[in-house]
């Protein structure tokens, strides 16, 4: 096995030329073998130290992180949903009030429509009213103006023929004559 | 005055640490560098875990780069069962890059540059990967040695082959490691001995000559920053594949 590890060295290593002086080939010395027993017993200990106690610590101390990222993350995610939820009932709200308010606009404008068209009927029915009265009062009027207008036409007309003949006309010649009169200027 | 002599070997030299007690229980020098290594883990580690913040602080940044770096190494090669392997691929990377890197420091000893080491752990590599192998798939795993969509006539030839390859994995693992480590520490010892070379012998002039051997022991710093880290990621990826191959067979 020497011979066998001392020519893989000649072959391979640079320094393998000084292989008769090298303290590395030296296996006539205990020591060479020695150190070897000596590093199982440190790297069995090492082992047990860094498998029970280190590597694990620091892992914990890993796992803790990415736990507390994680978290901060979620709460992050939370807090952006209820923004986002806030603002769609924001909105939602704002709507609502505005289909409300246009609602109660319109409604306004309607009642204010219909009030004023009411008003304006109820007006044009008394102005019908007093238009109609007028007229009943200005036929009235006529009517009684033209009732007025016969006997002063008989009396007008008697007298002026009492003065042209001196004689009182004839009753019954003097009616006729006096309705054809009125009749023809459209007043009886 | 004696002439410096370039010696760029003596660095690997074992000797035994931590005085008598050390000499007693055979502990060398570079289980020395080995501990300083694992205290330097487990410092950064508890360095790290002390805050515990939301937002990590320095040490703390480290620590999770550090496990998620090899976790995700874990998880995209060996797949979502790598899990179960995380720690042991992560105890050897940080063992190997912490080994590399206290190793570039003057007077610590680099542990990864011995073979015996760097055998050790290749072979711990190989022999659990092909353990967790059987143990996954039973006798089934041998099947991996027979590649699929094969002319039955190829298979003497390419079933060998295989097993070559397979069998030839601790040993480029640990003398990849191994030779990567040596070389880069033999070229700066060598870089440096030019600089006493040069002094000793032409006196000013090779002091000042000494600078293109210092300048170039300045680059070879950062390349040998970069091996360090490149290497323990290079085993800690490789032991990844060879868990891959033993969990999925292909």
């Amino acid at each position: 096995m020497r011979r066998l590890s001392t020519a893989i060295l000649l072959a391979l290593a640079p320094s393998a030329a000084f292989a008769d002086t090298m303290p590395q080939m030296d296996f006539q010395n205990p020591l060479t073998l020695d150190q070897v027993g000596w590093m199982a017993v440190i790297l069995v200990v090492l082992y047990l130290l860094l498998s029970r106690w280190g590597l694990p610590q620091v892992g914990k101390v890993l796992e803790s992180r990415a736990a507390v990222i994680a978290a901060d993350l979620a709460a992050a995610r939370q807090a952006k949903k209820e923004a986002d939820d806030a603002v769609a009932a924001l909105n939602a709200t704002i709507a609502q009030a505005r289909a409300v308010a246009q609602a109660e606009v319109a409604k306004a404008v309607n009642d204010a429509k219909a009030k004023a068209a009411a008003e304006a009927a109820t007006l044009a029915a008394a102005l019908e009213a007093k238009l109609e009265a007028a007229e009943a009062q200005i036929a009235t009027a006529r009517a009684a103006a033209l009732a007025a207008i016969r006997p002063v036409a008989a009396e007008a007309a008697n007298t002026i023929l009492l003065k042209l003949t001196g004689a009182p006309p004839a009753e019954d010649q003097l009616a006729p004559r006096l309705d054809a009169a009125l009749a023809a200027r459209k007043v009886a | 005055m004696a002439a410096p002599s370039i010696d760029a070997l003596g660095q690997f030299g074992l000797t035994t640490g931590l005085g008598q007690l050390g000499r007693a229980l055979h502990f060398t020098n570079s289980n020395e560098a080995m501990l300083a290594a694992a205290v330097v883990i487990v410092g950064i580690f508890a360095l790290g875990l002390q805050a515990r913040a939301l937002v990590p602080g320095r040490m703390q940044s480290l620590v999770e780069l550090l496990y998620e770096f090899v976790r995700n190494m874990c998880v995209d090669t060996i797949g979502e069962e790598g899990l179960r392997f995380f720690p042991l691929v992560f105890t050897i990377f940080a063992f190997i890059l912490i080994g590399n890197l206290i190793g570039l420091f003057p007077y610590f000893f680099a542990f990864t540059s011995h073979i015996a080491v760097t055998l050790a752990l290749a072979l711990f590599v190989f022999v659990f990967s092909t353990g967790v192998g059987f143990y996954t798939h039973g006798f089934r795993f041998f099947k991996f040695f027979v590649p699929s969509g094969v002319p039955g006539w190829l298979l003497p030839l390419l079933v060998p082959i295989e097993i070559i390859s397979y069998l030839s994995r601790p040993v480029s693992l640990s003398v990849r490691l191994f030779a990567n480590m040596t070389a880069g520490h033999v070229m700066w010892e060598v870089f440096a001995g030019f600089m006493l070379l040069l002094t000793a012998s032409l006196g000013v002039v090779g002091a000042f000559a000494s600078v293109v051997p210092l300048g170039l022991n300045v680059a070879l710093a950062a390349l040998e920053l970069l091996v360090a880290g490149l290497q323990a990621y290079v085993f800690a990826i490789l032991t990844c594949l060879y868990l891959h191959d033993a969990v999925h067979m292909h």
